[in-house]
């Protein structure tokens, strides 16, 4: 029998929003091929976590926690993920493409003998395979990839599978201890909190991005923030800036940084290069505000604005707070 | 300390993407092809780690003909030897990569193996991780910062709204983020010097893919916008749109 092993991400106790969505496509998936769904959560707080799951339809979930799993490690927590799936004879393993992914995916596949396929953006059956659809080139091109081996493996973009909540079901539990991890493990020694809660790129509904078109680091700041903040929306950057210095590389939007996928994009004095272009072109809406109309932003822009960054933003966002205001 | 890093000849991020005849590949007729930006920072920081220890620095890569001018580049930096593992036709995806490559560094017995954290072609960001579980040896991806002594590396990775900091007994394996180092360039001695070394070649380890690429396709274009006006005039009438025709705010 089939069998889709659900890997929810979860923290103390509480389901990473992502781990909502990995577990809804898991259930369409078993509803499209009769295949069964089993969650699977782990490390601290894994068995009140994977009770969560019942809300996404998840009737089934194994927990993992105990000695060797209490703390992260890598090598530890990929061992005994993989000990779960060749256990219930999983013929596909699905997680949300976060960090946490970023770490274990790689090497579930080798345990697993089974190449995965990262930062999905659909899956489907196609005669009798699965195929994993994914971005490649930073998005500049999408890749049509079929699994050969089982458990086929992939993670997925956050935010791009719906997360199908409200479906009441009371999810069954199982808590087991790890498998033996490794000779050699690495170990988590501590986990610091940056940026005083802001939201974090990949995961906004909203982005307010800046370019070279803010002409310095203290423009950027007096200009995006207050925008951003107004909006909600987190705060991104061109490359030209952060290789600048302006920004932290981790706001970095494009080819060697991030790739994001929110509803509404801001983009503030950016050209538009092809690597900038190609890390939010899957944005929902775009919106551009730069001086020269002839710029390449306004080829994938919806909507435009040809002006100078510092008259136009100040009054941008003193209106969306007036219509915030106003609801 | 031996160093061993992996490297990638990728197409530079100016590309503009056409795919090939065949619906599954690039075309690379004018392509620039370049070093992988981020195995820059892992060569540079293999330099850094030997010149610390007293060691050495193996650039490996497993690719075609034409990527040893990318292993020359990493030899200019100032890398002690450099190994090239040549790529035949045969389709090979992550996990039959790192199988090739898995056998290529055994043979150099690293104590530190430094990747870029993905190539930005396949943008698969796997490679790393196989590795080292292949060969039993510890890993952290997306390394900012990195302090190797007395056989631990002590490495730090961002994550989504923090930091991270792990301790990993040697030998180990470390992919590079952006914001680890600042790559140095070759200077004229280091190139003079590179153009005297001579590049090893292995052969590759037999290793099948478990998945196959069907096809490759352009995104789909967005249509065009509308300029909505000019300077601050255009504020209100932008959220309009965005309010009630884009449902965005």
């Amino acid at each position: 029998m089939a069998c889709i092993l659900a890997i929810a991400e979860q923290a103390d106790g509480k389901l990473k929003k992502v781990a909502g969505e990995v577990a809804s496509e898991a259930v369409r998936q078993g509803a499209a091929s009769g295949a069964s769904v089993l969650g699977v959560t782990i490390g601290a707080g894994a068995a009140a976590a994977a009770a969560q799951l019942g809300d996404f339809g998840v009737a089934q979930a194994v927990a993992i926690e105990g000695q060797g799993v209490a703390t992260y490690s890598g090598e530890a927590f990929a061992a005994a993920l993989a000990a779960v799936a060749k256990e219930k004879g999983a013929t596909l393993v699905l997680m949300g493409a976060t960090s946490f992914a970023r770490d274990l995916l790689g090497r579930l596949g080798a345990l697993l003998e089974s190449c995965p396929a990262a930062d999905c953006v659909a899956l489907a059956a196609d005669g009798g395979k699965l195929v994993a659809r994914r971005p490649v080139y930073a998005g500049k091109a999408l890749q049509n990839v079929a699994f050969g081996a089982s458990p086929a493996i992939a993670s997925l973009r956050p935010n791009v599978f719906a997360a199908a909540k409200g479906k009441g079901a009371t999810t069954s539990v199982a808590t087991v201890a790890p498998a033996a991890p490794p000779k050699s493990c690495g170990k988590l020694v501590e986990r610091v909190a940056t940026g005083g809660g802001r939201l974090e790129l990949t995961e906004a509904e909203r982005i307010v991005s800046g370019g070279r078109g803010l002409k310095n680091p203290e423009t950027f700041t007096k200009l995006i923030e207050p925008l951003a903040a107004a909006l909600h929306a987190a705060v991104g950057a061109s490359r030209a800036v952060v290789d600048a210095g302006w920004r932290p590389h981790g706001e970095q939007v494009g080819q060697t940084g991030k790739t994001v996928a929110p509803k509404l994009y801001f983009a503030c004095g950016i050209s538009g290069a092809i690597q900038h272009l190609a890390g939010m072109r899957t944005s929902k809406t775009i919106v551009a505000i730069n001086k020269d109309s002839e710029a390449p932003i306004f080829k994938v822009a919806d909507y435009g604005i040809v002006g100078d960054v510092e008259e136009v933003l100040p009054a941008l966002t003193e209106a969306v707070k007036a219509l915030k205001a106003g609801h | 300390m031996r160093v061993t890093v992996c490297v990638k000849r990728v197409p530079s991020t100016t590309t503009r993407i056409k795919i090939a005849s065949d619906g599954r590949s690039i075309d690379e007729g004018g392509v620039e092809f370049v070093l992988n930006p981020y195995d820059e920072f892992a060569v540079e920081e293999g330099l850094r780690q030997a010149e610390k220890s007293g060691g050495a620095v193996t650039v490996i890569t497993f690719g075609p003909e034409a990527a040893t001018k990318e292993l020359r580049g990493c030899l200019a930096m100032g890398a002690h030897e450099a190994v090239h593992v040549p790529a035949d036709a045969a389709p090979r995806d992550a996990l039959a990569t790192a199988k090739v490559l898995a056998a290529a560094i055994q043979a150099t017995t690293p104590d530190l193996v430094l990747l870029g954290r993905q190539a930005i072609d396949d943008d698969q960001g796997q490679v790393g991780l196989m590795v080292a579980t292949l060969l039993g040896f510890t890993a952290l991806p997306d390394v900012v910062k990195l302090e190797v002594a007395g056989g631990v590396a002590k490495a730090e990775r961002e994550v989504e709204g923090g930091l991270e900091r792990f301790e990993l007994p040697l030998p180990c394996v470390i992919t590079c983020q952006k914001g680890l180092n600042d790559p140095r360039l070759p200077n004229m001695k280091g190139i003079m010097a590179a153009k005297k070394k001579t590049i090893a070649t292995a052969a590759p380890a037999a290793a099948g893919a478990t998945t196959t690429v069907q096809s490759l396709e352009l995104p789909p274009e967005r249509a065009a916008g509308k300029i909505v006006g000019e300077g601050a005039a255009a504020v209100p009438a932008l959220l309009k749109l965005l309010r009630d025709e884009a449902h965005a705010l």
